[in-house]
């Protein structure tokens, strides 16, 4: 069984993405997958809300550092917020803050993308 | 009670399906020990990164392949042995990850080794025979 899952919002021309559960190298490619309809559908304005998060292993922020460059050439952006303590750690153990927006709250992140 | 050993085994296929079971396991022994929760979180994600690393590098994802873990413990160290039949990996070969520079080439991966380095006190790699002996210690 796998235990994650994601939903998907849409706020004006943002496309929220709510992952619950556990990001490791067996459910990655879910989220890889919507990351990858979401380009091919030209939505490059993309928050991840990551409250209902538990836990994330290196093979989850491999799929962002395998797609955040793409999305920002194309003139959007993958921004994460609402991690919960312990995700963030990861993330900062691995340097990501300083590449990514990572951000407290989804409302910040709104309202970046529209300055 | 000081002097006394712990130790726990789990040998399971290597598959990236048995990654929460792993991680369930070595966590249900870092509770019974009494740990915070921060040290269960690091050692949770310690193991993943090294079983996720078996399946991937040593066993090129071939999950008919058995990997054996052992967890235990005393008053001053809780240790985690991992042990494949695959193929070897070097230290001497790994190199810490330039994120950014990853990021520009689209290249995934390398961050386990980094992130286990990180969160245990101790790692080493072994080649005992036939067998890859990945062996992590916290100190307590």
């Amino acid at each position: 069984m796998k235990n994650f899952s994601i939903a998907t919002r849409q706020k004006n021309n943002v496309t929220i993405l709510d992952i619950s559960g556990e990001l490791d190298a067996h459910t990655a490619s879910q989220l890889e997958n919507a990351l990858k309809s979401l380009i091919d559908d030209e939505s490059y304005s993309i928050i991840v809300n990551c409250s209902s998060l538990d836990y994330i292993a290196s093979a989850g922020l491999g799929v962002f550092m395998a797609y955040i460059e793409d999305v920002r050439s194309l003139g959007g952006d993958i921004k994460l917020t609402n991690m919960n303590d312990r995700v963030y750690n990861v993330f900062d153990l691995l340097g990501f803050p300083t590449l990514y927006d990572i951000l407290e709250d989804e409302k910040e992140a709104l309202t970046s993308f529209e300055n | 009670m000081a002097g006394t050993k712990q130790i726990q085994t789990l040998s399971v296929e290597a598959s990236t399906e048995h990654l929460a079971e792993v991680r369930d396991f070595v966590a249900a022994h870092a509770e019974n020990i009494g740990l915070n929760q921060k040290d269960i979180s690091e050692i949770r994600l310690a193991v993943d990164e090294a079983y996720t690393n078996i399946i991937k590098h040593a066993y090129k994802n071939t999950p008919k392949e058995k990997v054996s873990i052992e967890i235990g413990s005393d008053s001053d160290h809780l240790w985690i042995t991992l042990m494949d039949k695959g193929k070897s990996f070097d230290p001497s070969s790994y190199s810490e990850p330039d994120l950014m520079k990853r990021i520009k080439e689209k290249k995934r991966g390398g961050m386990g080794v980094y992130l286990i380095r990180k969160l245990m006190d101790q790692v080493q790699y072994n080649r005992k025979g036939h067998t890859n002996v990945i062996r992590m210690v916290k100190n307590l």
